[in-house]
Order: C-alpha cells, then sequence, then structure tokens
C-alpha cells in the first residue's frame, strides 16, 4: 500500500488524482483503528487523512463544530469540554478521526437514545476522483449522503465535516454497576434502564456455563450535573512487547473472569472522569500486544430483537462449549433511533462485541459457528471489526448493498471491498 | 479561557509543524497570535484551527524571510497585531547535504536561510525587545549544531552560528527584562522530515518540541534541548573523540 500523508488541505487534489490513477485504486483512511481490512489497500493507493487535523469554525453558542476530516475525537473533545460540550456518539476509543467514524457510522453506549454518529453530522464535502467537490448535507435527495455516511470509504475522500455537538453539564459520569446471573435479567434491565439513563453497556462472562451462562454486569450511567468541565489529559501504563501466548488461555481467562466477576459484582454507584468511562482501553497504550504475536479475531454482530435472547444464549452457549472465552465481551442493546448510511451496522436489536485470541482453525470454525446463528437470527457483522467475514454474509446482512453501489467512486477500493467479491 | 490581557504572541515560519503545535498552545491560552510564513492560503486554515481553539485574534503576515527587510517588517507585524510579546523564529529548511557539496550555491541557500536571514531575524526582534523591555525571543536550532556531521554538516553549521548569536542576544538582555533562548530539537516527526524512517526514542512529535518551546519562552535558557533528553546525548556525542568520532557512521 502507497500512503501519502498530506498536511494541507491544498495537497489533497492532486493525491486524489494520482491515486486514482493507480491499479487497485485509492482508499483515504483516518488513524487505522479499525480491526480488519476495511481500511487497508492492498497494492492499491491511500491517503493518510491524519495529518488534515485542523479545526475550521467553533460555535461556542450552538455547540456546531466545522473540521478537516481528519481531527480526531481526542481532539474535539479536547476544545469542546471546556466550552460544555461532548461528542454525542463515541465509541470506545477517542483515537479516530471524523472521516473515520462517518465511514463506519459508528455507534457508542448511547445508541438507544442517540442512535449512530451519522445522526449528528450535518454535512461534509466529498472529494471524488473525477476532480469533483461536493457539499453533501442531510437534505441531500441524491442519495450520496446517506452512502457516504457508513459508506467504508468508497464514495469518495471527506474532506470537511460540519459536526453538531451535545450539551453538557459536567464532564463527570454518574454510573451504577449491577450484577445479573443470567441473560434474561440482562435484557429486562436494558428495558428497564433505557428510559431513565443516556448510556447502558454490559460486560458477560463468556466461560460460565449452566446456569450461570449469560452471567454479567450491566453498567448504566449518566452525564452528571457538577459543573466540572475538565479535559482528561492521562496516558496511562503501555504493554511494551507482544504478550506469550500463554498469557491468554482458558485458566487466566476463567480465573480473570472469575476475579472480576466478584470483584465488580457488588452493586455499586460512583462518579467517574468521562475518560475511563468511555475509553477504558486508551489508557492502555498497545493492549492489543496482550494477545502475543498471533494477535485476535473481533468479532462483532447485531441481532434483531423479537430473536434477540435465544440467539444470543445460542452464541454464548457455542462460545462457551468451544472453550474460547472472550477477555472482552461486550452485550448492548440498540434502540429503534433510525441509522442514516445505506450500510450502516447499527439496526434495533442487540449487539454482541468479542474478540478471541487468534488459534487458528479452531477459532476460524468458531466463528463459522456464530455465523451461522447471527445469520438464521437475520443480523449481521460489523464490518469495521472484521477481517474473514464471508462475502455471502454480508450481501445478505445489508440488504442495501444494491443501492450503495451505484453512489461509489469508481477510482477507489478497498482490500476489504475486494474481499467482498463486489 | 481568555486572561485579561492576552500575550501577544508572533511567529516566524508559522506553517512549520513545530510553530503550527506551538501556536496551538498559545491559542488554548487565549492569545493573541501573528501567523508569519510564505503560503497565506496554509496560514488561513492555520488561522482558523487557532481561533476555534481560542485565540482572541489571529493575524496572517503574507512574507519571505529570506528577501524581506527584518527591522521595518518586524515593526510594522508588531503595530498590526497590537504588541510582541512573544516571538518564536521557527522557520527553516533541511536542504541536501549531497546537492550542497556538488553546488556551492545549494549550501549558499541554506545558510542563507537558516543563518543569515534568521540572524537578520532575531537582531531585529532583540532590538524591539529590548527597546519594550520585557518579552523573549525563542529561535529554533538543532542538536546538528552541535558537531559537524557528514550527513548535515552544512545545515548543522547555519543552527550551530544560530545558536551562538541568540546565546549572545541573552547575555546583552541580562539585567534589562527581555530573555531569549536557543531550542535545539532532535528529529522530529514533520514535513521537514518526510521520506525519513521514523519512529524509535530518539524521535519527537512536534507536540513534545512545542512543550519545550512554549516554556523556553517563560523560563529557562539560555539553551535548552527538546526532548531535554538530548542534552545528555550531544554532551555524549560532543565529547568523543574524533579519532573514534570519524569512524562512526551516523
Ligand atoms: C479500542 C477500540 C474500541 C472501539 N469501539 C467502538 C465502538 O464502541 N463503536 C464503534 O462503532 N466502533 C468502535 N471501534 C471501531 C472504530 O471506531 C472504527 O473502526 C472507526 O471507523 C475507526 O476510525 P479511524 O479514523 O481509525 O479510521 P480507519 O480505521 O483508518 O478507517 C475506517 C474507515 O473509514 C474510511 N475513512 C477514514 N477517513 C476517511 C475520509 N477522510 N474519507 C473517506 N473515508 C475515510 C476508511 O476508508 C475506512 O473504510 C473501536 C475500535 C477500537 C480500536
Ligand atoms: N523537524 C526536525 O526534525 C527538526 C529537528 C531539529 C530542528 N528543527 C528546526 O525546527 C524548526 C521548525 O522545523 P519544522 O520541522 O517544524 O519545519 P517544517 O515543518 O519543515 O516547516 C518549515 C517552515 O519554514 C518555512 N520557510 C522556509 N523557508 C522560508 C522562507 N524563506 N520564507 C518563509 N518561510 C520559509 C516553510 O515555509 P513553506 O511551507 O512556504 O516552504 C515551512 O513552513 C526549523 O528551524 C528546523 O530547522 C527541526
Amino acid at each position: 500500500m502507497q500512503v501519502a500523508h498530506p498536511a494541507f488541505r491544498d495537497q489533497l487534489d492532486g493525491l486524489i488524482r494520482a491515486g486514482a490513477a493507480g491499479n487497485h485504486g485509492l482508499l483515504a483512511v483516518g488513524k487505522l483503528r479499525s480491526y480488519g481490512d476495511s481500511c487497508l489497500n492492498g497494492d492499491g493507493s491511500a491517503i493518510e487523512m491524519a495529518g488534515l487535523e485542523r479545526f475550521i469554525s467553533f460555535d461556542r453558542r450552538t455547540g456546531v463544530l466545522e473540521a478537516e476530516a481528519g481531527v480526531t475525537l481526542a481532539e474535539i473533545l479536547r476544545v469542546a469540554i471546556p466550552a460544555g460540550y461532548f461528542l454525542p456518539v463515541t465509541p470506545g476509543t477517542k483515537f479516530v478521526t471524523l472521516g473515520g467514524a462517518i465511514a463506519n457510522d459508528v455507534h457508542g453506549k448511547n445508541h438507544h437514545r442517540a442512535g449512530t454518529f451519522g445522526r449528528w453530522v450535518r454535512q461534509f464535502s466529498l472529494a471524488r476522483t473525477d476532480g469533483s467537490q461536493q457539499v453533501v448535507g442531510r437534505d441531500d435527495a441524491s442519495g450520496l449522503f446517506a452512502a457516504t455516511i457508513g459508506g467504508l470509504g468508497l464514495t469518495g475522500v471527506i474532506t470537511r465535516v460540519t459536526l453538531e455537538l451535545m450539551p453538557i453539564a459536567s464532564s463527570r459520569i454518574d454510573l451504577q454497576t449491577i450484577p445479573f446471573g443470567r441473560l434474561s435479567e440482562f435484557f429486562s434491565l436494558a428495558a428497564e434502564s433505557e428510559a431513565s439513563h443516556d448510556y447502558t453497556v454490559a460486560w458477560i462472562d463468556c466461560l460460565a456455563q449452566g446456569d450461570k451462562l449469560g452471567r454479567g454486569i450491566f453498567t448504566r450511567a449518566r452525564p452528571s450535573s457538577d459543573g466540572e468541565l475538565r479535559v482528561s489529559n492521562k496516558s496511562g501504563p503501555s504493554v511494551p512487547i507482544d504478550a506469550p501466548g500463554f498469557l491468554l488461555n482458558r485458566l487466566t481467562l476463567s480465573a480473570f473472569n472469575e476475579a472480576y466477576y466478584r470483584i465488580a459484582g457488588r452493586p455499586r454507584q460512583a462518579s467517574v472522569s468521562y475518560d475511563p468511562f468511555f475509553y477504558p482501553l486508551d489508557a492502555i497504550g498497545g493492549w492489543n500486544r496482550l494477545y502475543g504475536r498471533r494477535g485476535f479475531y473481533q468479532y462483532q454482530s447485531v441481532v434483531p430483537p423479537a430473536v434477540a435472547e435465544a440467539a444470543t444464549t445460542e452464541m454464548l452457549r457455542t462460545i462457551a462449549s468451544a472453550g474460547q472465552g472472550s477477555f472482552l465481551a461486550v452485550l448492548k442493546t440498540f434502540g429503534d433511533v433510525p441509522s442514516p448510511g445505506l450500510l450502516s451496522f447499527p439496526m434495533q436489536g442487540t449487539t454482541l462485541a468479542l474478540d478471541f485470541a487468534n488459534r487458528g482453525r479452531s477459532t476460524l470454525s468458531l466463528l463459522d459457528k456464530l455465523d451461522a446463528i447471527v445469520r438464521e437470527a437475520g443480523g449481521r457483522l460489523y464490518p469495521a471489526k472484521d477481517g474473514r467475514l464471508p462475502p455471502a454474509m454480508f450481501r445478505a446482512g445489508y440488504p442495501a448493498l444494491n443501492q450503495f453501489t451505484p453512489h461509489m467512486d469508481p477510482g477507489m477500493s478497498s482490500t476489504f471491498w475486494r474481499r467482498m467479491q463486489l | 479561557m481568555t486572561t485579561l490581557t492576552p500575550l501577544h504572541v508572533l511567529m516566524l515560519g508559522a506553517g512549520s509543524g513545530i510553530a503550527q503545535a506551538t501556536a496551538r498552545l498559545y491559542a488554548a491560552e487565549g492569545a493573541v497570535i501573528g501567523l508569519a510564513g510564505r503560503n497565506a492560503e496554509r496560514l488561513d486554515a492555520i488561522a482558523h484551527d487557532l481561533t476555534a481553539r481560542g485565540a482572541s485574534r489571529v493575524e496572517i503576515f503574507e512574507i519571505d524571510f529570506v528577501t524581506a527587510e527584518p527591522a521595518q517588517a518586524l515593526a510594522d507585524m508588531v503595530a498590526k497585531l497590537g504588541g510582541g510579546d512573544h516571538f518564536i523564529l521557527a522557520y527553516g529548511v533541511l536542504g541536501d547535504q549531497a546537492a550542497a557539496e556538488r553546488d556551492l550555491t545549494a549550501a549558499q541557500t541554506i545558510l542563507d536561510v537558516n543563518f543569515r536571514s534568521a540572524a537578520g531575524w532575531a537582531l531585529a526582534a532583540a532590538n524591539l525587545l529590548e527597546q519594550q523591555g520585557h518579552g523573549s525571543l525563542v529561535v529554533l536550532g538543532s542538536v546538528a549544531g552541535d558537531r559537524g556531521r557528514r550527513s548535515n554538516y552544512v545545515y548543522g553549521a547555519a543552527k550551530a552560528g544560530l545558536a551562538v548569536l541568540v546565546q549572545g542576544i541573552d547575555h546583552r538582555f541580562r539585567g534589562r527584562g527581555p530573555r531569549a533562548v536557543i531550542v535545539k530539537p532532535g528529529p522530529t516527526d514533520t514535513a521537514m522530515t518526510a521520506g525519513m524512517a521514523k519512529g524509535g526514542p530518539l524521535w519527537a512529535t512536534p507536540e513534545a518540541v512545542a512543550a519545550v518551546v512554549r516554556k523556553a519562552a517563560d523560563r529557562g535558557g539560555p539553551v535548552v534541548y527538546a526532548p531535554a533528553r538530548w542534552w545528555l546525548i550531544m554532551t555524549i556525542i560532543r565529547a568523543i573523540p574524533a579519532a573514534i568520532f570519524n569512524k562512526m557512521n551516523f
């Protein structure tokens, strides 16, 4: 992959022309925080947008911000929090760019309230490889707005973005953790909390079997009202080298899960800074190295509400009996707020995010089994967290694909897209 | 956060990666910032960024530092800005050492930009600071100016000369209020080093260097390394006997 690193907007035109002329076309990328190959372009070319990271305007009265597409959510928080604003939607890491957040139409712990990131985007500028520049807004009738939100970078290069921020009275979060002993309790806790709390999420012990199956810890939270508006500048420890492969095995994982469940497994109320609440992994630089050199697979699915409990139970049972527990297993319900993108991942239902240490064939065969459950349930997988999704499963999960493809920029492509054989 | 009387800061070479990161620190303090450089369109993008980040006011000055006449141009810029508390001299070119050996005009250009013209701007700022009796001049030097190496000694010579000049200015200021500091960064990830293999413990981000520059404008000096560990590294490198140094390959 040939990567260009522009630092100023005037450099873009030439780079887009040059990149699109080559083999396998061009892809704009952000901070490469996607796990799979949707942010890669094989032997094609790429433009790393992270150097275009300037604000264009910030209206402190309305909370409307315009910025270059490479601005990270971390930089937005640095400016927004002291002015009394927060990101309306944020993923679990703040080191992603505006362009990347749009192209994957990312979601956060408040999906049931706020929907996806794209809903807060008023407009963006899109540079296409034919040399054209367009400002595309919510009111766009052509379909290009809906195609670009969640469009995996394939409709052109997003150069600037206008985003609505959300007013806050405090940068602290009031949270409550509630342990639950089985999956059905998760669903009742989620249903009960959605009206009262902006943020909900649950950690699941994937190794628990039998009558402990689906036990976990439910967290619900809302912004505090204490008036403190402080940007967190902490950077925590980092993992300097790849951990030996034995560190995360079934024994250590089940010991960890058991301990975690016991320690965190008491109902608790706390007031914490936004940073550890939203971005726990950002505090551990290189946390992925805990998995050792063979790395890991991410797997995130969503299944519709009617079958959510049955399908999730089936998935957890499959994982537990394969003995390949996931270190970070996160369960959350997505609300009924419609996603603005044709290929947006979030839809109403329950999402389960997992990661598995890579043990080769046995891991892949477990993922195949999970695929079957998700497909049967009428669900889909998240391309941002994928390196193996079978093309047929992608097509089945994203019925709007045929509306999407006419909006693609013929000069753009990605390794993921070629793998999907579309 | 706007203070009652904001600092007035003039960035000479405002498009530089290190200067941009430094200007963001000033913007967060609510400073009035002047951006001087060759490319007005780029300076305009930087100005918008700084305004959104909290700068009280940002002015743009389109100027080529090599051809402009420093004393008059500096006075004009300060007048338009409404004051000049801190002057950050950041422009420079790395140049191509091999080309500079083949073609002496290429060598002279490196010296001209990094020393001759920069010295003029530093002296002009010094006169202005002395007259007003307060403020600071921070000049970007380089660790390359601490010992001649075959890979960049023309650039290094210009930066060495600049360091002595700034030290002298600070000496001249003693007891009169103003301060002058030469900040010597190690390799930093900016446009100047595009195409080099980056990463590893010797490389710094422009933000890390900017933090040193910003602090140097308030206290310390007159010679500051950025990041600070370069003081130790360069002390050792300067102490290596030539007989050994000449056998080393870097
Ligand atoms: C620890 C961690 C936690 C996460 N938690 C969540 C979560 O809770 N919810 C969630 O939704 N996601 C989550 N993610 C995934 C992450 O938010 C997305 O992958 C995000 O899109 C990454 O943004 P990026 O800037 O790194 O873009 P990249 O990963 O570099 O690129 C992502 C996509 O955006 C496209 N793109 C980037 N910039 C542009 C541009 N300027 N113009 C056009 N296309 C562009 C690329 O082509 C690619 O298709 C998490 C990731 C990590 C590492
Ligand atoms: N990067 C490093 O590794 C490093 C290490 C040690 C020291 N330094 C020093 O630190 C300072 C800043 O470096 P940087 O890496 O931030 O630089 P940079 O990003 O490469 O920027 C250099 C700037 O100098 C400007 N410039 C050059 N000649 C000019 C002229 N005649 N008139 C007007 N502007 C001119 C350039 O403007 P244009 O865009 O118009 O060309 C550019 O904006 C320099 O003095 C450099 O020598 C850098």
